[in-house]
């Protein structure tokens, strides 16, 4: 039994609890949180680091054995994000000390959170689809609550719209789980790719892959059902928003990645086309919306989705090359996004408005937020030495060699327009002078650390996956080789006899 | 809160019935439709009749535990029984069994599933009743009668 793949789940469960049931100490309430994300971030770290040098590794709950029983699996792509989403979550646990009023905290941040934690970990690592679902339904759960905590008119607002399309999507995903299960009789993602080779070419294939695509295309914000992510990620407060940008859009398009390659692993032309014409449409999309948003936390909305429209593109070449991009991509975006987002909630926090025409004199006021700005922002444009720089290479380099010059040309663009986006923001809130009153210090010293800390952090570990690439790129280069031939996936999951 | 003077007295009534039942649920759904999810709604739902016939307050009190500690204690029993069997060496989540000969002539066939269950009923409990209180509270305290909202 492989302990490794169980405590990504139980160690936020297990911190759950542990913080519901202390909540009237919160004091210990709040050690425990930030001490349940250090221990995850230890467990994630040790399986990423199994993972990548002795290979995938699955485990059966319950002692079921595979296809019957519940699947985990860790192959580089899940254990690379699981490692992202526990190092994240600890910076978002230790912020949320100072960055969360009392009242939200006392009400169940902590709790919800690594609740969320659990349900992100269990998408990233479940083998088998109906689990899948499942585990998609833990974390909308966790995030519907986590949105309207703290019953701000406005939060209210986007919740309605954030529960309504996933409710959506939700009931789309169960249709295709159903009818995947009505034609190939299996739940277990290892069992029904061999199984559905019996549907290739057929309506239903179609059929599925559509269905597939519009769910995870809505969880993921892709074109043209992004319209709710803007809406809803603005409202709540920073670190909700930064747990919600880096890690809920990434479980869509993990999804995507991991139900194409096992599921339909030849895109026929038609469906190529498909998918590159929705990322292009994402990519366009997202940074006209931020080039519009005046509001930092709408315009930071916007750039995520933009992001995802690089990746969808890394799927849609299908080549190895391709998929070594958007796994790339999908894994330093992780603390990208969070990143950003923490770091406007602190220009919020220190300039009192949220409106970017009436910012200004971060870069005198506050270096040091200054400083880390420039890594995640100037990474999303693409700048090297950042690590956009070296996911955006990649992408166009596999983008040439399938001869999707198109496509190519549109990312090149929208690359450029971002870096407009970012350098307004720069020139904005940063450069323009503002007197010491217009940049107000709040809280006490120790509560500046809590929330400057885990900024800096992610700021130090982007720059040096940036100006040292290579493992990342290392990992996800053996990640794309086992989603172009998942032979070794399927071995792992159902034993090595299910081949031959 | 509603007061009616049927409401209460039926309450009084409904309410161990209820609850046994629930129980009943509960354990019956070892092998038999049932089990910890609906006998939870049941006992949930004896606790919100309460709530509606005397007030959140009362219930409170009635039920003793806040919700939320329900819910921390229900999600440990479920974490609790999957461990369980981590301990023994077998996989997570897998079901121990013990079969019991107790003096008088009792068999109980004991599986840690049980645990789990019980886990899930009190998590049941703990949503049900936070969600009731919670909108219960927020609403007006006494519901205004037709006849003044139309003068």
């Amino acid at each position: 039994m492989d302990l490794l793949l169980i405590l990504p789940l139980a160690i936020p469960l297990g911190t759950a609890v542990l913080t519901l049931l202390l909540r009237s100490v919160p004091g210990v309430q709040r050690l425990t949180s930030v001490l349940g994300a250090v221990a995850l971030l230890g467990a994630s770290g040790t399986l990423l680091w199994r993972v990548a040098t002795d290979g995938i590794r699955a485990a059966q709950m319950g002692g079921w054995p595979a296809p019957f029983g519940i699947t985990l699996v860790a192959d580089p792509l899940s254990a690379g994000l699981l490692g992202m989403t526990a190092f994240v979550a600890v910076a978002v646990a230790v912020y949320a000390l100072a960055g969360m009023d009392e009242a939200r905290q006392r009400f169940g941040f902590h709790p919800l959170f690594h609740l969320l934690l659990m349900g992100v970990n269990g998408a990233f690592i479940t083998g088998d689809m109906f689990n899948l679902y499942v585990w998609f339904e833990v974390l909308l759960i966790a995030s519907f609550v986590l949105l309207v905590l703290g019953n701000e008119r406005r939060q209210l607002d986007g919740a309605v719209k954030y529960v309504g399309i996933n409710l959506v999507s939700s009931i789309i995903f169960l249709a295709a789980v159903g009818l995947l299960y009505g034609h190939t009789g299996t739940l277990n993602m290892a069992d029904a790719s061999g199984r559905i080779a019996e549907l290739r070419g057929s309506g239903v294939e179609a059929t599925l892959a559509t269905l597939f695509i519009m769910a995870f295309g809505i969880k993921a914000a892709l074109f043209p059902l992004f319209f709710w992510l803007p809406a809803a990620y603005h409202t709540p407060p920073a670190p909700v928003a930064a747990v919600f940008a880096g890690l809920l859009t990434k479980v869509g398009i993990y999804s995507l990645i991991r139900v194409f390659s096992l599921l339909f692993p030849d895109p026929t032309g038609y469906t190529r086309t498909v998918l590159l014409v929705i990322a292009a449409g994402t990519m366009v999309v997202g940074v006209m919306g931020a080039m519009v948003q005046r509001n930092v936390h709408r315009l930071l909305a916007f750039l995520v989705i933009s992001a995802m429209g690089y990746i969808l593109m890394g799927l849609g070449f299908f080549t190895t090359l391709g998929l070594v991009g958007a796994v790339f991509y999908i894994l330093q975006d992780v603390p990208v996004k969070t990143t950003l987002f923490l770091i406007g909630g602190m220009m919020e926090r220190d300039t009192g408005t949220a409106r970017l025409g009436e910012m200004g004199g971060l870069y005198q006021y506050r270096p040091v937020l200054a400083a880390a700005f420039m890594v995640p922002a100037f990474s999303l444009a693409g700048f090297p030495p950042f690590p956009g720089f070296w996911g955006k290479l990649t992408l166009v380099q596999a983008g040439l060699e399938a001869e999707q010059f198109t496509i190519v040309a549109v990312a090149l663009i929208v690359g450029l327009f971002t870096l407009l986006v970012v350098a307004q923001i720069w020139s904005r809130a940063f450069w323009r002078p503002a007197t010491e009153d217009d940049v107000q210090a709040s809280g006490s010293t120790s509560q500046r650390w809590a929330l400057n800390g885990p900024i800096v952090a992610l700021a130090v570990v982007l720059l040096a996956i940036g100006l040292y690439a290579q493992p990342l790129y290392g990992l996800a280069e053996q990640a794309a080789a086992n989603l172009v031939d998942t032979q070794a996936y399927v071995d792992a999951v159902l034993g090595p006899s299910a081949g031959a | 809160m509603i007061y009616s003077l049927i409401l209460q007295v039926a309450t009084r009534l409904l309410i161990p019935l209820l609850l046994v039942f629930s129980v009943f649920m509960l354990l019956r759904g070892h092998s038999h439709p049932g089990g910890g999810f609906v006998g939870g709604l049941i006992a949930g739902s004896a606790f919100v009749l309460y709530a509606f016939s005397r007030g959140v307050g009362a219930a409170r009190q009635v039920l003793r535990f806040e919700p939320q500690t329900l819910l921390g204690v229900g999600l440990a029993c479920a974490l609790g029984s999957g461990i369980l069997a981590l301990i023994q060496g077998e996989a997570f989540l897998t079901g121990l069994w013990a079969d019991l000969y107790l003096p008088g002539g009792i068999h109980l066939y004991l599986g840690s599933t049980l645990i789990f269950d019980i886990g899930v009923f009190l998590v049941v409990i703990g949503t049900v009743v936070l969600m009731m209180f919670s909108v219960e509270e927020r609403g007006p305290a006494v519901i205004p009668s037709r006849r003044n909202d139309t003068s």
